[in-house]
């Protein structure tokens, strides 16, 4: 591992020479008019130069202290590596406490090949070996050894930079405090004019910054740091306490220790100017986009899924990731309860399987118990994670689980540190939170609810002898969603929701409303039947009248043949009568002219 | 340089025979230039020496500002600094030398006579 960060690197490198404008963007604003400033000499160490606005003062030496274990030396020697590495500041390092193996050693661990820089001139490194039980005094002396010693290690490399660790271990090895305190006021005088920016480290003293007063002596500059513990969880601080002719953040500021160095949050200096974007993402549930105006979260916004116990929060997040990574995100997964690999065997058991994305390397699922840090080196941690790891979402799984006790300012102060470093990254945030059962149930117990963009609300529903699951959705800044309540199940295939049965017994969830349904079914049925029982009357009814109108037309019919059959008959009946009567006349010789009738009859 | 012959390193113990048969003294005067120190201290040390270590000691006096990288290697912090090569145990004196019992003591000298 070969230090190069590319994040300090990039943004200190600007402000080296001498016009360092750039500060925690809380101050920047207004006052960013190029006014005349302390040349600065870029630690290089993230988040430091941010607080100490571009670096400690170039030129001056600076005092950092703090008790033992507390970082000093680490420091020091990142000040030093990366002035060599990144800046082209060769720098001489001069151990009063640890040989210089062992101080090779000890930084290799953080990737510092202090070896090789050695070799190729960058570094100094000298031991300052004093053992008290072989040192006679006689008369008076002075350090100009040491002064001659390090005059020669500066001319050697031409370095800028000069660290003396721990300096005060001189009052244990030499005689004679007196000439001591005199020959360090002239050592500091001297590296000023020396033009070389110095670190001096101290032991923390008694009711003083350093055992020995230094500073007095060292007064541009004084850092001090701090490890402390509460609750049994340590965390480390910094704090600039004067930072002569600079403004500097004046907070206790977090720090972290780990594999790539020193990395301090200046947190608290970020201010309210994210971009809000108008991006949306997918939920990864169907339904709750829909919910969500159809299209899910709004990118970068944060989304707090809180609940009681087994309400399916985690499996809602876990949708949530697995939607990610299918668009080609990044996910990371800071869980706090569950091991990496019994989350993805229960988001197994509802048909999510995260596993994909873990071995394609777009999810990280980071465990860890909230007891294994302090709150701050969990912050610091997330922090440094997510500047790595540069996700597009990120996932805390629960966030409840850091009260301890009542720390809940603390837990607010850092998820309010968080979700402001998250919405100025652009990452969406989802959170779940554990309601307990008894608690009030909109609201959170670190009462960050207010910092959320979107809430949903998980609930069991208790009735005719089961628990259902709830979901509606408590807020959603800025769109417009749903005010409904969905059922909420698990099943093999991930989350659904389904719409609650809504009718005049009151809302019905889980078997009551199946069998809602079904009894509403059966009613259906039942009407249905009906209604063709009466079709089918209707039929029979119109078949009969129409068969009875056939029948008396029949009759009809058959009464109209019979009835012509008799006028016929009656017609020729008259006839033969009228023929009749005229030959009755022939034979009788009527006179009479029956001429129409003979006319006729011819 | 030679081995010291004999005789162990060991603390001072005050019989006579014994150191005037073995020691031979190599000492080191390191200084810084011409200060008021560190000529007073080469003054102080060749009398010293003269007085107790009569033909049975060789004395360097290094000026740091001529051989600087010597201070590192001989871990010289403060000026003047005396290192008493031989006899073992190695042994530091620093200061002026105007203190002459405190540097006799510092080199296991007995005074003589």
């Amino acid at each position: 591992m070969n230090k190069p960060k590319p994040a300090p690197k990039s943004k200190p490198a600007p402000k080296a020479k001498s016009t360092p404008k750039a500060k925690p963007s809380s101050m920047a604003g207004s006052i960013s008019k190029a006014r005349p400033q302390l040349p600065k000499a870029p630690t290089g160490i993230q988040g430091l130069d941010e607080i100490t606005g571009g670096g400690l003062p170039k030129g001056r030496p600076t005092l950092i202290c703090g008790g033992a274990g507390c970082g000093k030396t680490l420091l020091a020697m990142e000040f030093l590596v990366r002035g060599a590495t990144e800046f082209n500041e060769p720098g001489v390092f001069m151990a009063f406490e640890e040989s210089t193996q062992d101080l090779t050693k000890n930084v290799a661990s953080l990737g510092f090949d202090l070896k090789d820089l050695v070799a190729r001139k960058k570094i100094v490194l000298d031991f300052v070996y004093i053992e008290r039980s072989e040192i006679e005094e006689s008369g008076e002396y002075d350090l100009e050894g040491l002064f001659i010693r390090l005059g020669s290690a500066i001319a050697s490399i031409g370095a800028k930079r000069v660290v003396l660790d721990t300096i005060e271990s001189l009052f244990a090895g030499l005689p004679n405090p007196l000439i001591l305190r005199a020959e360090l006021r002239r050592l500091f005088r001297w590296l000023k004019e020396k033009g070389v920016t110095a670190i001096i480290t101290g032991e923390r003293g008694e009711g003083t910054l350093t055992r020995q007063g230094l500073e007095e002596y060292v007064s541009d500059c004084v850092i001090v740091l701090d490890h402390r513990v509460s609750e049994q969880t340590s965390s480390r601080r910094l704090r600039v306490v004067k930072y002569r002719g600079s403004t500097h953040g004046t907070n206790e500021y977090p720090f972290l220790i780990d594999e790539d160095g020193i990395s301090v949050l200046p947190v608290t200096s970020l201010a309210l100017n994210h971009i809000a974007s108008t991006e949306r993402v997918s939920t990864g549930i169907q339904r709750l986009d829909a919910m969500l105006g159809g299209t899910g979260y709004y990118r970068g916004s944060s989304v707090l899924v809180s609940g009681t116990a087994g309400t399916g929060k985690s499996s809602i997040a876990a949708h949530f990731a697995d939607a990610a990574c299918r668009r080609g995100e990044r996910v990371l997964y800071f869980s706090f309860e569950e091991s990496p690999s019994q989350i993805m065997r229960n988001m197994n058991s509802i048909g999510i399987d995260l596993q994909q994305w873990v071995k394609k390397g777009l999810l990280h699922i980071n465990a860890n118990r909230p007891s294994f840090a302090g709150l701050e080196t969990h912050l610091a941690m997330k922090h440094k994670m997510i500047n790595d790891f540069k996700p597009q979402v990120a996932i805390l799984d629960p966030l409840n689980s850091f009260v301890v006790g009542n720390n809940e300012i603390g837990v607010q102060s850092m998820f309010m540190r968080l979700l402001d470093f998250l919405k100025t990254k652009q990452i969406t945030a989802l959170f779940t939170n554990l309601t307990s059962g008894s608690g009030v149930l909109e609201q959170t117990e670190i009462g960050i609810s207010s910092l959320i963009d979107t809430w949903l609300l998980l609930r069991a529903i208790d009735s005719g002898g089961e628990r259902n699951r709830g979901l509606s959705i408590l807020k959603s800044r800025g769109m417009a969603h749903s005010n409904q309540i969905r059922e909420f199940m698990l099943t093999d295939h991930g989350v659904e929701l389904r719409d609650v049965y809504v009718g005049p017994e009151g809302v019905l969830t889980g078997s009551a409303r199946l069998t809602k349904e079904a009894e509403n079914e059966a009613a259906k049925l039942i009407r249905n039947q009906e209604v063709e029982l009466r079709r089918i009357e209707l039929e029979r009814k119109r078949t009969t009248l129409e068969a009875q109108i056939a029948m008396l037309r029949a009759e009809f019919a058959v009464q109209e043949i019979a009835s012509s059959k008799i006028i016929g008959q009656e017609k020729a009946e008259k006839a033969q009568l009228a023929q009749g009567r005229v030959d009755m006349g022939l034979s009788r010789n009527v006179d009479a002219k029956p001429n129409i009738q003979k006319g006729g009859s011819k | 340089m030679k081995t010291s012959p004999a005789r162990p390193a060991q603390p001072a113990e005050k019989t006579a025979q014994r150191k005037a048969a073995s020691s031979r003294y190599i000492l080191k005067l390191y200084i810084a230039g011409q200060s008021p120190k560190s000529v007073n201290a080469i003054a102080n040390i060749k009398k010293i020496c003269e007085e107790n270590l009569l033909g049975r000691y060789e004395l360097d006096v290094i000026d740091l500002y001529q051989q600087p990288q010597l201070a590192q290697g001989e871990q010289i912090i403060a000026v003047p600094t005396l290192i008493r090569k031989l006899p073992l145990p190695l042994r530091r004196i620093i200061g002026d030398m105007s203190n002459t019992e405190r540097v006799l003591v510092g080199l296991d000298i007995q005074k003589a006579a």
